[in-house]
C-alpha cells in the first residue's frame, strides 16, 4: 500500500473548475515532481466544497487546512512553506467575516459546518435494515428513559421546553398538540405518523422512513406513551415502495426485541404500530382528509374544530405527526430540551431539512439550524447556480408556499419569517429558479398540480383554481390582458378566504407571490407581449436577420410547417402566421441569421 | 432473538453491538478489513446504486479482500448518486460519489488495494449531533 503524508484536495466542483481550478492541480504536480515528492504528497480533485464564493478551495490532510480563494502561482509557496517547513501559508486562509480572525482547521469554520443533522442523523450511517446498528446510536434509549424515569407530563414538558414546531407545514407546537390529546379523556386514543408526503420536490419524509426508520417507531412509541395510546398507525404513500418495506422489516425486529408490543421493556406499557397504505393524494396531507382515508372513506378534508386530538381516527382522540417532527424526538430527550432549544431562532428550534431542487448545483438533502439564511443554502451548501447563471427566485412551501426574490437572500428561515415573506416552511421543498425561469409559466405549474390534485368538495377551490389556471394558461399563450393581473388577485384572495380547508386555502400563493414579487414579468406578457425569460413559446418570435442571410435554404428545408420562403442565395422570410415556434430554424442556422425575440 | 427485558437489556445490546464496531476498527488484523456502505435509499437504488453494491461484493470476495459491505440510507449527496462511502482501517471515512461498475472497480484498484485517493471524493459538510 501506498503510505503518503501529506493530501492535497483541490475541489473540482463547476464554480472552482471556472476559476480555473484545473490549472492549480496541475501546478501542484508539477512543483511536487519537481521537488521530488511524489511518493510523500498526492494530489486529488473533491466534489463540490460547497462554499464556492471562496473559491477555489484547496485543503491540506492530514491537519485540515483549507486554503481559500488559491491561484495555480500559489501551488508552489504551499508545498514549500506548508509540506515542507510546516508552515501555513497565512494569507491564503479563510478569515471571519466577523471576528477577522483567521482559520485553518476547517472543523472550526462556521461556513464548513453550516449543515447540522439532527434528524437525518442516522441516514447514510447506520444499515437501516439492521435494529442493533440504531441501537448502538442510542436507539431506543430515550423510550427506556421515559418509560423507566420519566412521567408521560414530564415528557410533555420536555418536547414543550424544547420549542419543536411540526415540521410538515403548519409549524404547530408537538408538546402542546401532545399535551392537548392527553388532556382528552378517552377509552382509546391513536397516535399517527403522517408520511403523505405531498409536495413535489419534497422527498425527506421518505429520506428518514428508509435511512431511518426506527426512529420514528421509537418516538411513536414515546408519543403513545405521552398521549395514552396504545396503537399508531404510519399512513404512507403507496408510492414509496422501499420505505414501506424497510419501516415493515424495523417493525418486526422491533416487535422480536419487544420494544413494541405488550409489557415494553417490563413496564406495563403496550404499543403497536400498523402501516396505512394511501394512494398518494396530495390532500390526505391534511391531516382530517388524512384520518378519513384512514377509515376507509374518500380523502376529503373536514372542518376544524374538532381539531383530531379532540375526535380524530373512527371519532377517537388522535395525535398526528410528521415524519421529520417524529425523528428530531428521541434526540431532544436523550439529550434534553435544553440543547434542543439552543438551536435555531427564538420561535423556531433545533433544525430543518430541506430539499435542494431545480438550477442548484449541488441538488440534494440537507439538514440547517433554523435561522440560516437562504443565501447560506444556496451559495455555501447548494454550490450556488448552475452553469454560473443569475439567482431568480427560490420556491419554499411547495404548491402552498411562494416564491422568494433574491431581497430575501439574507432573510433567516424559519416559520415565521418565511410567512412574513409572503411564502411558508411547508415540508421543505426549496426549488431554486435562474435567469431562464419564467414567474408566470412557475405560477401555472403549480396550480395545474392543485388541480390535479384538489378533492373538489368546495367550490372555491375546484372552480377557482380552475379559472385561475385558465387565466395563467392565456397569459402564457400570448392572450392575456393587463386587467387579468387584478382579476388574478381578487380570485386569488377570494379562495384563500373561502375555502374549506388548507389547500384551497393556501393554493393562490404561487399566484399571489409571483405577481408581488415580478409584476413586471406579468405586465411583460400582457401589455409588450413578452416573455422575459425566454419560456412562453407563444410569446417568442423567430426572425431573419437580412444582412447575415446568405440563402443557404437550410432552414427552408427544416421548417416543418412550411413558414420559410425565399430564393436561394436571397434572404429568407419566416411568415409569423404559420410558425409554430419550433426552434428549428434557429438551431440549423449557420450563419447566425436567425434571431430570437 | 430475545426480547430485551429492561433498559438494562437495551444497554448490553448498545455495548454488545458497539465493541463489535470496535473490535472491528481496532483487530489485529484490522489493516485486511474494509468497510463498504452503499447509499441504498430510493435516489440511490434509481441510480444503479444496487449493480454498485452487487459489484462490491462480488470483486472483493473474488479478490479476497476482507470487507464488510453494507446498505445505508440516503447521505444527500442526491447530485452523485450512487454514493459509496469506505473506511480504509485506521483512516477517516471518505465518500465517492458517482459510482458506476467502472468506478467501483477503480475504488478497489486504487483506493482500498493502494490507499491513493481519487478524483471525485465529496467532501463531508456537516456537524453530527456528537459534536
Amino acid at each position: 500500500m501506498t503510505d503518503y503524508k501529506n493530501h492535497l484536495l483541490v475541489c473540482g466542483g463547476t464554480g472552482c473548475k471556472a476559476a480555473e481550478s484545473d490549472e492549480i492541480k496541475k501546478s501542484f504536480n508539477e512543483v511536487i515532481d519537481e521537488l521530488g515528492m511524489e511518493d510523500e504528497t498526492q494530489v486529488v480533485f473533491t466534489g463540490c466544497f460547497g462554499f464556492c464564493e471562496k473559491g477555489p478551495i484547496v485543503k491540506v490532510l492530514p491537519d485540515n487546512t483549507f486554503y481559500v480563494n488559491v491561484k495555480p502561482e500559489d501551488a508552489e509557496e504551499i508545498v514549500k512553506e506548508h509540506l515542507i517547513k510546516g508552515r501555513q501559508v497565512q494569507r491564503l486562509l479563510y478569515k471571519d467575516p466577523v471576528t477577522e480572525e483567521k482559520i485553518s482547521d476547517s472543523k472550526s469554520m462556521d461556513f464548513y459546518k453550516k449543515q447540522m443533522r439532527i434528524a437525518l442523523r442516522n441516514c447514510g450511517f447506520i444499515n437501516p435494515e439492521s435494529i442493533d446498528e440504531y441501537i448502538s446510536r442510542d436507539g431506543y434509549q430515550a423510550l427506556g428513559k421515559c418509560l423507566g424515569e420519566m412521567t408521560p407530563e414530564e415528557t410533555i414538558k420536555e418536547v414543550k421546553d424544547s420549542g419543536l414546531r411540526g415540521r410538515g407545514g403548519g409549524g404547530f407546537p408537538t408538546g402542546l398538540k401532545w399535551e392537548i390529546t392527553r388532556n382528552v379523556e378517552s377509552d382509546q386514543k391513536y397516535v399517527v405518523c403522517n408520511a403523505d408526503e405531498g409536495d413535489p420536490g419534497a422527498f425527506m419524509d421518505r429520506s428518514i422512513l428508509e435511512g431511518d426508520p426506527h426512529s420514528v417507531i421509537e418516538a411513536m412509541a414515546i408519543c403513545g406513551y405521552c398521549i395514552g395510546a396504545d396503537t399508531g398507525l404510519v399512513y404512507i404513500r403507496a408510492e414509496y415502495p422501499l420505505a414501506i418495506e424497510r419501516l415493515k422489516t424495523a417493525l418486526n425486529q422491533a416487535r422480536e426485541y419487544g420494544l413494541l408490543g405488550e409489557d415494553i421493556m417490563g413496564t406495563g406499557f403496550n404499543f403497536n404500530i400498523d402501516i396505512r397504505l394511501g394512494a398518494g393524494a396530495f390532500v390526505c396531507g391534511e391531516e382530517t382528509a388524512l384520518i378519513h382515508s384512514m377509515e376507509g372513506l374518500r380523502g376529503e378534508p373536514t372542518f376544524k374544530p374538532p381539531f383530531p386530538s379532540v375526535s380524530g381516527f373512527l371519532g377517537k382522540p388522535t395525535n398526528v405527526n410528521n415524519v421529520e417532527t417524529f425523528a428530531n424526538i428521541p434526540v431532544i430527550l436523550n439529550k434534553g430540551a435544553s440543547w434542543f432549544n439552543k438551536i435555531g431562532t427564538e420561535k423556531s428550534k433545533g433544525t430543518k431539512v430541506f430539499a435542494l431542487a431545480g438550477k442548484i448545483n449541488n441538488v440534494g438533502l440537507i439538514e440547517v439550524p433554523m435561522g440560516t439564511t437562504l443565501r447560506e443554502v444556496i451559495y455555501d451548501i447548494g454550490g450556488g447556480i448552475k452553469d454560473g447563471k443569475e439567482f431568480k427566485s427560490v420556491q419554499t412551501g411547495g404548491p402552498s408556499g411562494g416564491c422568494l426574490t433574491k431581497d430575501f437572500l439574507d432573510t433567516p428561515i424559519d416559520y415565521d419569517n418565511l410567512i412574513a415573506a409572503g411564502s411558508m416552511m411547508g415540508s421543505g421543498g426549496m426549488i431554486v429558479m435562474d435567469e431562464d425561469d419564467c414567474m408566470v409559466s412557475i405560477a401555472r405549474f403549480y396550480l395545474e398540480f392543485t388541480l390535479e390534485e384538489s378533492c373538489g368538495k368546495c367550490s372555491p377551490c375546484r372552480i377557482g383554481n380552475k379559472r385561475l389556471h385558465e387565466i395563467l394558461d392565456a397569459i402564457t399563450k400570448g392572450n392575456g390582458k393587463e386587467e387579468d393581473i387584478e382579476r388574478l388577485k381578487l380570485l386569488s384572495n377570494v379562495i384563500k378566504d373561502t375555502s374549506l380547508c388548507g389547500l384551497g386555502q393556501s393554493s393562490p400563493n404561487p399566484v399571489l407571490s409571483t405577481i408581488l414579487n415580478f409584476e413586471d414579468e406579468y405586465l411583460a406578457h400582457v401589455t409588450d407581449g413578452k416573455c422575459p425569460a425566454g419560456q412562453c413559446k407563444a410569446l417568442l418570435k423567430y426572425e431573419i436577420i437580412e444582412d447575415l442571410c446568405t440563402g443557404c435554404t437550410l432552414c427552408f428545408r427544416n421548417c416543418p410547417v412550411g413558414a420559410i420562403s425565399g430564393e436561394r442565395r436571397q434572404p429568407h422570410y419566416i411568415d409569423q402566421s404559420l410558425c409554430i415556434k419550433c426552434g428549428a430554424c434557429y438551431e440549423k442556422c449557420k450563419f447566425n441569421a436567425i434571431k430570437l425575440s | 432473538m430475545t426480547k430485551i427485558k429492561s433498559v438494562a437489556d437495551l444497554r448490553k445490546i448498545k455495548e454488545e453491538v458497539q465493541s463489535k464496531i470496535k473490535l472491528r476498527e481496532n483487530s489485529d488484523h484490522a489493516e485486511q478489513l474494509v468497510q463498504v456502505k452503499v447509499g441504498m435509499a430510493t435516489c440511490g437504488i434509481a441510480s444503479g446504486a444496487k449493480e454498485t453494491m452487487k459489484y462490491f461484493v462480488e470483486e472483493l470476495e473474488q479478490q479476497a479482500i476482507d470487507a464488510v459491505v453494507t446498505q445505508t440510507g440516503c447521505m444527500g449527496y442526491c447530485y452523485a448518486e450512487p454514493t459509496v462511502e469506505i473506511t480504509l482501517p485506521g483512516k477517516d471515512p471518505v465518500v465517492f460519489g458517482y459510482v458506476n461498475k467502472d468506478k467501483a472497480q477503480e475504488i478497489i484498484d486504487v483506493y482500498i488495494k493502494r490507499g491513493e485517493l481519487i478524483d471525485g471524493v465529496i467532501p463531508i459538510t456537516f456537524k453530527t449531533i456528537d459534536e
